[in-house]
């Protein structure tokens, strides 16, 4: 084994021993940015305070994110000699209850508990990882998020982590990409090409310099994936990073990371200074003679520069417009060198199939879609979060089992995958296997993972005019396809959410997206009618409800539905008439109120007002006459 | 601003005026002034050796430079699809209303900036409004009313 890797593992496993050994409590605290946002750092200072004000010498470690978003933030103890604890909700005032409980005392709080995570037993808290969120989970990618501190190397090398670097410097390049093909691996950013496909075609392109580009830029509007993995565990991104580079013959990488992310560019550049210091980036890796140098580079908030071409030109300085391909980057990339872009989650997949062995990979999935995959299940589902499971689980294990069902018991009605390329699912589909080739035979892609839930307040017209905007807004404007076809479309769909739209605008969007697929210069314009393809193809009845009857069944159309107070329910409170923007609504107090259908504009301002226990605002599909109301 | 500025000159000291370094460049800029002002796009055309319409072509192209100042809050909504379905658009509103802007404006005394975003990436807790890089998460209408409320401020 090589000795200055094994001299940096012993120390990192001996320190790593120390932190588990240490008499003190521990306190980890997820602090990635769902964390953050959901209040972890006042929770982190409720324990410093409280275990200060107590005389207690409590040890507090920042941590990842688990991906258990809806219980955010999370938090877990070990106290010497018991299992560690996992906590959800975690407000500054149950950190102040744990430490008075169960750091204090020794009552483990049972009622705040998500689970126990280490082995061992405590009365009334279940094991975590059989909890129904859990249970059909597989972390592979994600195994070390939450659990090891981001900002320290040496957690990471005492979890395998460099070691699947070792073993590739030892088997050489080509067997890199030999056991990345018996892995299965396809690329994890979008299209699902075999990643060591490109690798190959990238190896033997003529030329000593060229490049590897990790892509995260994460585009698709609703994933947060990668930016959870690089806040968790950035090192299993470099490392895949150097064995990619080392395959390819690549001196130089580059991340490019979106700039909206600024806690992933923290964690990134404090764990590519600490390789840098470890020798496991530079002239000379590991004294096995490799030399690779990585670099990060900011995104400037440009949704086209995910796509390859793109990104290649933002990196070079310029516009980030996508060129045609061939020649394809692997071949004529950056600087008109072979050049590489794989996306977050298959640099990382590389590390771990370099650690585990490609056997251990393929294990999970189908034939054609091999190993684990992350997905960001939001919406409207009970449990949102990350999630790592086995390819070919199908859509209801995802949003049912994992995902808890919908919020308030709401039927589904369609699932959202693949972001602005990808396409709605619809609840009669539920069984769809989650797989590259499933997903497409669906109407939708895989993409990189997003998954959006939505329930009947959901409008599939006014939802694909939502993606239709984005793709509108984010056409580079290169090429006339893209850049007036989505214009055209989105202005039909427009029309459609406004009431102004025909039946035949409904074929006309047929029409247009073929010609804006066929002749688009890039994925971008190539995939961007996909969402409203999708909406039609499985929603029709929801389009003709807009043209033929002018209403909105979901209730989202603001042109399409009125607001209208049931008499029988108005208390005469007037807090409708005090909420309404544009005086709308009369009458006395402790009368009944009505809305002059006239003056509204549907903005739903009443609605919200009107105290739960009247309820007598109610929202319908369709206008109303003055008579009707 | 004047023609020769520190915060600027210390700026454009970290760089060697090579092409690719255009973008960060414009970025570290950004950062120091809060915006791209007219003087300083033109010393980054001097200093990287590429039209002045050239750099104003590559800033105009990405959302993230702006070319005049930001308020002293950055209110950024969410507009990814999990806000979306789970009432963006309402947030956006109440906002508008709250803060007497459109979006893209700032306030006339310069407190507020208000803008969208594709996504924050708290998807997980959506819908999301990020102020000066801090998250404000699981939102609804009446917490973005409580939390901007420009009267309330004036009490103060
Ligand atoms: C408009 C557009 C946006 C894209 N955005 C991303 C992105 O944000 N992240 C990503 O990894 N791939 C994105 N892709 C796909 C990339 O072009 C590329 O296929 C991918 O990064 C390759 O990596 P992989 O083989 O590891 O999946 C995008 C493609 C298009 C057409
Ligand atoms: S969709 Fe709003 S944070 Fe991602």
């Amino acid at each position: 084994m090589n000795r200055a890797f094994a001299n940096l593992r012993h120390r990192a496993c001996r320190r790593w021993e120390a932190f588990q050994g240490d008499p003190r409590p521990r306190i980890l605290v997820g602090t990635a940015t769902c964390g953050r946002s959901a209040g972890a750092m006042e929770a982190w200072n409720a324990f410093r305070q409280a275990s200060d004000a107590r005389g207690l010498d409590a040890m507090l470690v920042e941590v990842g994110c688990l991906g258990l978003c809806y219980a955010e933030p999370i938090i877990a103890i070990a106290k010497p000699g018991m299992p560690m604890v996992c906590y959800g909700q975690v407000t500054p005032k149950r950190a102040a209850e744990l430490v008075e409980r169960y750091l204090g005392g020794n009552d483990p709080a049972a009622e705040y508990a998500l689970g126990t995570v280490s082995k061992g037993r405590v009365d009334g808290i279940p094991p975590l990882f059989d909890s129904p969120v859990l249970k059909p989970q597989v972390r592979r990618t994600l195994r070390r998020c939450g659990w090891i501190d981001p900002t320290d190397i040496d957690h990471y090398l005492a979890h395998d982590g460099y070691a699947g670097l070792v073993r590739a410097l030892d088997a050489g390049p080509e067997t890199v990409i030999a056991q990345v093909q018996a892995a299965g691996l396809r690329g994890r950013g979008g299209a699902g090409f075999p990643t060591w496909r490109k690798w190959r075609l990238c190896r033997d392109a003529p030329g000593e310099e060229k490049y590897l580009v990790c892509n995260a830029d994460e585009g698709d509007p609703g994933a947060f994936m990668n930016r959870s993995l690089l806040e968790s565990d950035p090192h299993a991104v470099l490392e895949g990073m150097i064995i990619g580079g080392y395959a390819l013959g690549a001196h130089n990488g580059y991340i490019y990371c979106r700039a909206e992310y600024p806690l992933a560019l923290e964690r990134l550049r404090t764990a590519l200074g600490q390789a840098e210091q470890y020798g496991l980036l530079g002239d000379d890796v590991l004294g096995s003679g490799l030399s690779f140098r990585i670099t990060i580079k900011e995104g400037a908030g440009a949704f086209v520069c995910g796509e390859e071409t793109a990104l290649i030109g933002s990196i070079e300085g310029r516009r980030g417009m996508p060129r045609p391909r061939p020649p394809f980057p692997a071949v004529a990339g950056l600087w008109g060198k072979p050049t590489i872009i794989n996306n977050v989650e298959t640099l990382a997949s590389v590390a771990l199939i370099l650690q585990d062995g490609p056997e251990r990979f393929a294990q999970y999935g189908t034939e054609q879609s091999k190993g684990t995959k992350t997905f960001s299940l939001v919406g409207q589902v009970r449990r949102p979060g990350l999630v790592e499971v086995p390819l070919g689980i199908t859509l209801r294990e995802m949003i049912f089992d994992i995902g808890g069902g919908l919020i308030d018991g709401r039927p589904l009605k369609a699932v959202q995958t693949g972001g602005p390329s990808g396409g709605c699912i619809p609840a009669a589909l539920l069984d769809t296997p989650v797989d590259y080739e499933s997903l497409k035979a669906a109407g939708s892609i895989m993409g990189s993972g997003g998954m959006v839930v939505m329930d009947d307040t959901t409008c599939m017209v006014d939802f694909a005019r939502y993606f239709l905007d984005f793709a509108q807004q984010e056409s580079c404007g290169a090429c006339p396809p893209c850049r007036l076809g989505t214009k055209q479309m989105l202005d039909v769909l427009t029309d459609l959410t406004e009431g102004k739209g025909s039946l035949e605008d409904i074929d006309l969007m047929g029409d247009l997206a073929a010609g804006v697929m066929r002749a688009s210069l890039c994925g971008l314009g190539q995939t961007a009618p996909n969402p409203v393809l999708t909406a039609i193809h499985y929603f029709r009845e929801e389009y003709e409800a807009h043209t033929s009857q002018k209403q909105c069944p979901a209730g989202v159309c603001r042109e399409l539905i009125a607001f209208r107070i049931d008499p029988e329910r108005c208390i005469g409170c007037a807090a409708c008439k005090r909420a309404c923007p544009v005086d709308a609504i009369s009458g006395r107090p402790k009368e009944v109120h009505r809305i002059d259908q006239a003056i509204c504009t549907r903005c739903g301002a009443c609605l919200e007002a009107c105290p739960p226990k009247a309820s007598a605002v109610e929202r319908i599909p369709g206008r109303l006459t003055p008579m009707d109301a | 601003m004047l023609r020769s500025d520190s915060r600027l000159d210390a700026v454009l000291a970290l760089f060697d005026g090579r092409r690719g370094e255009l973008i960060p460049l414009l970025q570290r800029v950004q950062e120091a002034f809060g915006y791209l002002p007219e003087e300083a796009m033109a010393a980054v055309a001097r200093h990287t050796r590429v039209p002045e319409s050239a750099v104003y072509g590559i800033a105009t192209f990405y959302a993230q430079f702006r070319f005049t100042p930001v308020g002293r809050k950055h209110v950024m909504v969410c507009r990814g699809t999990a806000c979306h379905v789970r009432g963006a658009p309402r947030i956006l509103q109440t906002l508008e209303k709250q803060l007497g802007i459109k979006e893209g404006e700032t306030t006339p005394d310069g407190e507020y900036s208000l803008e969208t975003v594709a996504c924050i990436g708290a998807c997980g807790l959506s819908p999301c409004v990020m102020t000066n890089r801090q998250v404000q998460a699981k939102l609804t209408p009446r917490k973005v009313a409580e939390l901007f409320s420009r009267e309330a401020e004036a009490a103060e």
